[in-house]
């Protein structure tokens, strides 16, 4: 301002040119008041130096504080990107435009006319054409130039510029100065707040502490754990104070002296919970001049480390059990396999072998030492075992049964095996593994070999049976055929002695009516001798009629042709019958005859003609073999079983023990001397015996020789049916 | 028309000539008339033309046996009412089962002595007699009608 007021002072025609000198310096200065903007003060001023100095071609670089480049603030009389974006970079100090700066002296370049004068000179917006270079700076401080202004101009430079360069440059640097200052407060807050937010992203607790472990600085996670206000609760408060004591002890000189900055546990209290984490503690003693030393400290929450760490441990010890018992599993397992008697062999899904038994190696393993021929043996069952698994792999079926035709290595005998193979597949459906069990079919063999034999011997048996079921068949048929030829022959026989028997009776029917007729006296009287000879045939044909009788009773009873006639009949009137049939026997014969009843005879239900024809039987025996004393007729009952005993006892002379029996068989008489001494057939007691044993009665004899004979006839009260 | 004799008359019939006789010679002898025939066939003649008391009928005999002839005399009303008893030398059982069902009024099995046949004939020329006398007169007066 002093300037301004000495320019006015002026006067004359220097005084009109200084007017207008002065009138152009008044102009600059008061745009350069009004404006605070760098760019916009360059641009007014490079304008300036345009239309009051003549500069038509002018660049202006401002160096920002800090920045290690001059950039473009204004430009007068030239456009373009490449005026907008030049810059100087004042690290390069080939640039002799930086040598300028340094030096703060103004340096004229002229126009380039080759290749070395431009070599010789820097790139700039004016390329080829002369220009000025003339450092921006406060001449009176030592600080370095604040700009650089670029003229286009081939001449001299005007006086006047000095006056401008030292106005312009005051005018810069304070612009400049201001700046400097606001951005610096900027920067500084901008640069905490960074910093602050970037602590407090970090999720470990950062903390700086004093050497007197007073919490200095401390991000979001670390005030979570080392501060809580008044208003928090005593639980949360507490958990604070612990964790503020365990961080003061772990901080402690000695412990960082001890450690220095190795990394150490820490335990402490989550406040917002209660629950235990473990940090990992990482402190570094920073050194500050202006602020002391100070004890940096990083925590890192290794709680969930520490927990997986523990979970890998757990799973750890959990897998050893689990694998333990699947060894013991497995050693149970092999026990099991090893201890059954067939061969069993587990494959793969390959078709390799997993796993066998004892018996099964020895089938398909070779032996230590083996024979030549042994080690063949072996691989033929290999080579037949593993074609029947191969089998099974590319079959569909689940199951399968065969029989393989092994080899014992131990004895070189055939085996053949029925093998069992099964798959296993996995919870997929994938085979996992094939299952054989093989078992040694030799013994059922020989079983079978056993059990056809047997069946051939059975077989052989039954043939023989049946070929001698088929003899007794036929023997039977021809015996049943023999029966019926001897049937027919007994009817034959029978009816023979029927028709014998009539025959028989004729003739003797009428040599009986004659001698009847004649001892009558129907043809007049006779002679004493005749009569006793016609006696004679009278009681010879009476023994033949008695004889031909007896055989026809026989034969009857042997054919089965007696009929029996049953009837209700009383005892005592029988008797009676019989004994009147005897009489002239009797008479003749001088015996004493009695008849002995039971008063309450039953009346008897029998074959009347039977029991009369056995009595007469026995009555005609008793008188023909007793010569003297007498014979007793006696009928008794027997409650006890509802039978009648007739009995005929004599005073004859009697029957030896030896042969009571035989006196019944058919024609037996002691002797044939008594035959021809008692006459009589010898039938009449078998015929008596045998009618009795129709009648469902019995006949008995007791005797003493010389002393007589009891016969008693035996009979039911009711007879059969 | 014959007139009933005094004597009782007896048809004897066996085809076996010297029992024919024997009995014959016997029953006249005893005071019987006798009328013999030797077949059935003569004997069913002679019972119709000689009307007899008795007959006495031997069962094997030619021409017609004696069960045929006792079957037509029971058959026929002139000769029904006469007893008929069986005269034979057979002994075997149904012998006189068969004879009683063709008729025979009594057995007798041969040999038989002649007085022992004639007993059995004044027998059943008694018993006849008391148990049909009604009958016979109402034959009497039906015949004389």
């Amino acid at each position: 301002m002093p300037r301004l007021r000495v320019a006015v002072e002026a006067e004359g025609d220097d005084v009109l040119e200084e007017r207008a000198q002065l009138g152009a310096r008044v102009r600059l200065l008061e745009g350069l008041v009004s404006r605070a903007e760098i760019s916009d003060c360059a641009q007014f001023s490079l304008q300036w130096l345009g239309e009051a100095l003549g500069l038509t071609q002018s660049i202006c670089l401002t160096h920002p504080p800090g920045e290690p480049a001059l950039y473009v603030v204004g430009a007068y009389g030239l456009r373009g990107p490449a005026v907008r974006s030049y810059a100087l970079s004042l690290d390069d100090w080939t640039n002799p435009l930086v040598t300028t700066l340094a030096n703060r002296k103004q340096i004229f370049y002229p126009t380039a006319h080759s290749a070395a004068d431009r070599r010789r000179r820097p790139s700039t917006p004016f390329e080829d054409a002369a220009f000025h270079a003339l450092p921006l700076a406060v001449s009176n401080l030592a600080d370095e130039a604040i700009g650089l202004l670029l003229i286009g101009d081939e001449g001299p430079l005007p006086h006047e510029l000095q006056w401008f360069m030292t106005i312009f440059s005051q005018k810069l640097d304070q612009i400049l100065r201001q700046q400097s200052l606001v951005d610096g407060d900027r920067r500084q807050s901008r640069e905490r707040s960074l910093l602050t937010s970037i602590i407090n992203a970090v999720s470990d607790p950062i903390l700086l502490t004093d050497t007197d472990g007073r919490l200095l600085i401390a991000n979001a996670r670390a005030l979570t754990l080392f501060t809580a206000a008044e208003e928090e609760s005593e639980g949360r408060r507490g958990a604070v104070r612990m964790n503020n004591m365990l961080l003061s002890s772990a901080l402690s000189s000695k412990a960082i002296e001890e450690t220095g900055a190795a990394r150490r546990e820490l335990l402490l209290v989550n406040p917002v919970d209660g629950s235990d984490l473990v940090f990992e503690l990482l402190s570094t003693v920073t050194e500050d001049p202006r602020q002391g030393s100070g004890v940096v400290s990083i925590l890192r929450n290794v709680t969930d480390l520490r927990r997986a760490s523990e979970e890998i441990e757990d799973n750890y010890r959990k897998m050893r059990v689990a694998e333990a018992q699947a060894r013991a599993e497995s050693d149970r397992l092999n026990l099991i396999i090893d201890s059954v008697a067939d061969p069993i062999v587990v494959t793969d899904a390959g078709g390799a072998t997993s796993l066998m038994n004892e018996p099964a190696e020895r089938l398909f393993t070779i032996p230590q030492r083996a024979s030549e021929i042994e080690q063949r043996w072996v691989q033929a069952n290999d080579a037949h075992f593993s074609s029947f698994i191969a089998g099974m792999l590319v079959s569909a079926d689940q199951r399968r049964v065969g029989e393989i035709g092994l080899v014992d290595p131990a004895t070189g005998e055939s085996m053949p095996v029925e093998a069992i193979a099964g798959k296993i597949l996995s919870d997929h459906g994938e085979l996992t593994a094939v299952v054989t069990i093989l078992h040694d079919r030799r013994e059922a063999l020989e079983k079978a070999k056993l059990y056809e034999q047997l069946k051939q011997a059975s077989d052989e048996l039954e043939r023989k049976i049946q070929a001698a079921t088929a003899d007794i068949a036929q023997q039977n048929e021809l015996l049943r055929r023999q029966a019926v030829e001897l049937e027919q022959a007994s009817v034959l026989k029978t009816q023979f002695l029927a028709n014998m028997s009539h025959e028989f009776r004729t003739p003797l029917n009428a040599i009986l009516g004659y001698t009847s007729m004649v001892l009558q006296g129907v043809g007049g009287p006779i002679e004493p001798p005749v009569r006793r000879q016609l006696g004679r045939i009278e009681s010879n044909g009476r023994h033949l009629l008695t004889i031909i009788n007896e055989i026809l009773d026989i034969s009857r009873i042997e054919a089965g042709r007696m009929p029996l006639q049953i009837s209700k009949f009383k005892i005592p009137e029988l008797i009676g019958e019989v004994r009147s049939e005897l009489e002239p026997i009797i008479l003749r014969s001088k015996l004493t005859v009695s008849v002995q009843f039971d008063k309450d005879l039953p009346p008897l239900a029998s074959d009347r003609q039977k029991v009369k024809q056995i009595l007469l039987n026995l009555l005609s025996n008793a008188l023909k073999f007793t010569h003297h004393g007498s014979v007793t007729i006696k009928a008794a009952t027997n409650g006890r079983d509802r039978s009648v005993a007739l009995s005929v006892t004599d005073t004859g002379i009697g029957v030896a023990a030896g042969d009571q029996e035989k006196i019944f068989e058919d024609f037996r008489q002691l002797d044939t001397s008594t035959t021809r001494a008692y006459g009589g057939t010898g039938l009449g007691l078998s015929i008596c015996r045998r009618l009795a044993q129709m009648l469902d009665g019995r006949i008995e004899v007791q005797s003493r020789v010389g002393k007589g004979s009891t016969f008693t006839l035996t009979l039911p009260v009711k007879g059969r049916r | 028309m014959t007139t009933k004799p005094e004597r009782p008359r007896v048809l004897l019939v066996d085809d076996y000539p010297d029992a024919r006789e024997m009995y014959t010679e016997y029953l006249e002898f005893s005071g019987f008339e006798v009328v013999e025939a030797s077949n059935g066939m003569e004997a069913l003649q002679r019972a119709v033309d000689s009307a007899p008391d008795i007959i006495l009928m031997d069962l094997s005999l030619p021409v017609m046996d004696g069960w045929e002839a006792t079957r037509r005399l029971k058959a026929d009303k002139r000769t029904a009412s006469i007893p008929v008893v069986a005269l034979t030398g057979h002994a075997l059982a149904g012998i006189s089962e068969g004879a009683k069902r063709a008729g025979c009024d009594a057995f007798v099995t041969k040999p038989c002595l002649p007085e022992d046949l004639v007993k059995e004939i004044r027998r059943i020329l008694d018993s006849s007699n008391r148990q049909s006398k009604g009958r016979r007169s109402g034959k009497y007066a039906k015949s004389v009608n």
